[in-house]
């Protein structure tokens, strides 16, 4: 059937992308390397400039924008989906404020001193502490609890924060963390990548269970019930894309920041392409998801001239004229 | 042969019984109208009876099984559920929304689409000149058919309706009961909830009337509507056409 070969095509010219990006940001950057040589160094174990250049820095960062734009891509489509709501995002279930927070503690108490895993670490502890607060307010409820939850850890979580903002002694820890909320995936090492991979895998496996179900949901939850789709309790399709998105958004935040607008954007654009199935849009979400944060992080290297411009200012920059020029298109088509 | 049962089911919400004591019995080739005024529970009984909720007592049967322990992917090939007021599709085509039914049978996408009970199910409801529009741009008749079709492409031995036919002139709501006729017809079992008297006296082999939760009276339309019923339940006096009886003029 056709929208299945655009599906599928769409999929093609997305992951070309990924990987074609995924080179060139091996390439590109402040210090001109031969890629070739460097990669040829690295395989032959040799400890060069340039091998070093790629194993510690570009290939890791490479690999964090896939694993985060990825993530922040397809957690948007799935709760999205879950919420019929096109413009849900991965922050309102309030577990991003969590690992911004868990960060900011880092900071605060000095932990920053001790080692630079401390960082990532706390953010990650700030996530999964949510994530545990979220699925226990939720429980059995719905849609609505849901978001009120998410809502409600969300403010707390950024009234904590501020609170952290206004208690730090120095003010070259406000900028820090000023900084770091902004997200970032720079002097980003492989330590990174292994601290948010299990939660990425874990949470996106989860996520992807869920497709066939997000379908059945587009008429309603009693239809999907009826469809024979468990939605509420332990092994409930809530849970599954609660958890899934919780974990893999809350690892990312951990090691990234707070990188807004992608998981808002990228399923928003890529959804008439995929016939609006809600199952169609997950991969090609993630992949698009992947692409812009690949893409933007490779802007951001070459554009920064002196101070390095945020990966979540460019991505918010981006993003948000995105949704101005879908408002002149809803006036002007009044679809 | 019994396809439902429901044997005296009761639920409470908020302290106040919203169904209380109901019963049900549907047999295979009947058409059940469960019918009252608006809370009476109907909607409550019928999302029970679906198995979407369980009673706080009283027990349901499937095919001779306690719905609540039936697993819900076998429960979903043995009855399909028309809620009331669907909610407004996305911009899928209605093709593809019709073959969402073919789920429960582990069908998707293309080989759903291609399936033959969807095929059939869109020219059982007028609609195979509208399978490719997107679902979003049907008016209300239409999404009530689509939602119809859905149903008849899991091709269940019970169908369940919740005000089938709210949302459609009178000739698409005649087509649409002659539709459910012809289900019973083949063998099935079908339970519509309705506020159209004349249709429900004229279609449906059994009626069941409820009223604030508790199923008052239950036989064939001729027994169950009758002058005294229609004054006290539905507070209007009534004049008979034919078989039909036709809601007449509101009791001052």
């Amino acid at each position: 059937m056709k929208p299945d070969r655009n599906t599928l095509l769409l999929n093609i010219v997305l992951l070309a992308g990924v990987v074609v990006l995924s080179g060139m940001s091996l390439v590109w950057g402040e210090t001109r390397i031969m890629v070739w040589q460097a990669l040829g160094d690295i395989l032959a174990g040799r400890h060069g400039a340039g091998a070093i250049i790629v194993e510690q820095l570009r290939l890791p960062r490479a690999l964090l924008a896939i694993m985060v734009g990825g993530t922040l891509g397809l957690s948007g489509a799935v709760l999205q989906g879950y919420l019929r709501n096109p413009l849900a995002d991965p922050g309102i279930l309030g577990v991003s404020g969590g690992a911004a927070l868990g960060a900011v503690s880092v900071f605060y108490t000095g932990l920053m001193q001790v080692s630079v895993m401390a960082l990532p670490l706390g953010g990650l502890a700030g996530a999964l502490c949510a994530v545990v607060v979220l699925m226990g307010l939720v429980g059995r409820g719905g849609t609505l609890v849901l978001l009120l939850a998410g809502a409600a850890l969300s403010s707390f979580a950024a009234a904590l924060t501020a609170l952290v903002l206004n208690l730090v002694p120095s003010p070259y820890a406000s900028f820090e963390i000023m900084h770091w909320l902004m997200g970032s995936l720079t002097d980003r090492t492989f330590t990174h990548v292994w601290i948010c991979l299990p939660g990425v895998v874990c949470g996106m496996l989860l996520m992807l269970s869920a497709g066939r179900a997000l379908d059945a949901l587009t008429l309603g939850e009693d239809v999907a019930e009826s469809l024979g789709f468990r939605l509420h309790g332990v092994c409930g399709m809530q849970t599954r894309i609660v958890l899934g998105a919780a974990l893999s958004v809350g690892s990312c935040v951990a090691v990234s920041g707070a990188i807004g607008f992608v998981g808002l954007v990228v399923p928003h654009l890529l959804r008439p392409l995929t016939g609006y199935q809600p199952s169609r849009l997950l991969v090609p979400s993630a992949l698009g998801g992947s692409l812009l944060l690949l893409g933007a992080d490779m802007v951001v290297r070459v554009v920064s001239a002196g101070t390095e411009l945020q990966l979540g200012v460019l991505t918010a920059l981006v993003g948000a004229p995105v949704f101005f020029i879908r408002v002149i298109m809803l006036k002007r088509t009044g679809s | 042969m019994t396809l439902l049962r429901a044997n005296g089911v009761s639920l409470r919400r908020g302290g106040r019984a919203v169904v209380s004591g109901a019963s049900l019995t549907l047999g295979k080739g009947r058409v059940v109208g469960l019918i009252g005024p608006n809370g009476a529970g109907k909607s409550t009984f019928m999302r029970m009876l679906a198995g979407l909720q369980a009673p706080d007592c009283g027990q349901i049967d499937l095919l001779g099984r306690n719905i609540g322990q039936i697993p819900p992917g076998l429960r979903a090939r043995q009855l399909a559920f028309m809620p009331q007021d669907g909610e407004k599709p996305p911009p899928m085509s209605v093709r593809s929304l019709v073959a969402l039914g073919r789920m429960p049978h582990g069908q998707m996408n293309a080989q759903a689409a291609r399936h033959p009970a969807v095929t059939h199910a869109l020219a059982a409801t007028g609609l195979q000149n509208l399978c490719a529009r997107p679902a979003s741009h049907l008016s209300g008749g239409e999404r009530a058919r689509m939602n119809l079709a859905r149903a008849l492409a899991t091709d269940t031995p019970v169908i369940l309706a919740d005000e089938p036919i709210a949302a459609l002139d009178p000739a698409h709501a005649l087509s649409m009961m002659h539709l459910f006729r012809q289900q019973a017809g083949q063998g099935k079992g079908v339970v519509i909830v309705l506020h159209d008297l004349v249709l429900a006296t004229r279609f449906c082999d059994d009626l069941v009337l409820m009223d604030r939760g508790s199923v008052i009276r239950h036989g064939s339309p001729m027994q169950v509507l009758d002058d005294d019923i229609m004054r006290t339940v539905y507070g209007v006096t009534v004049r008979r056409v034919g078989d039909a009886i036709v809601p007449w003029a509101l009791c001052r």
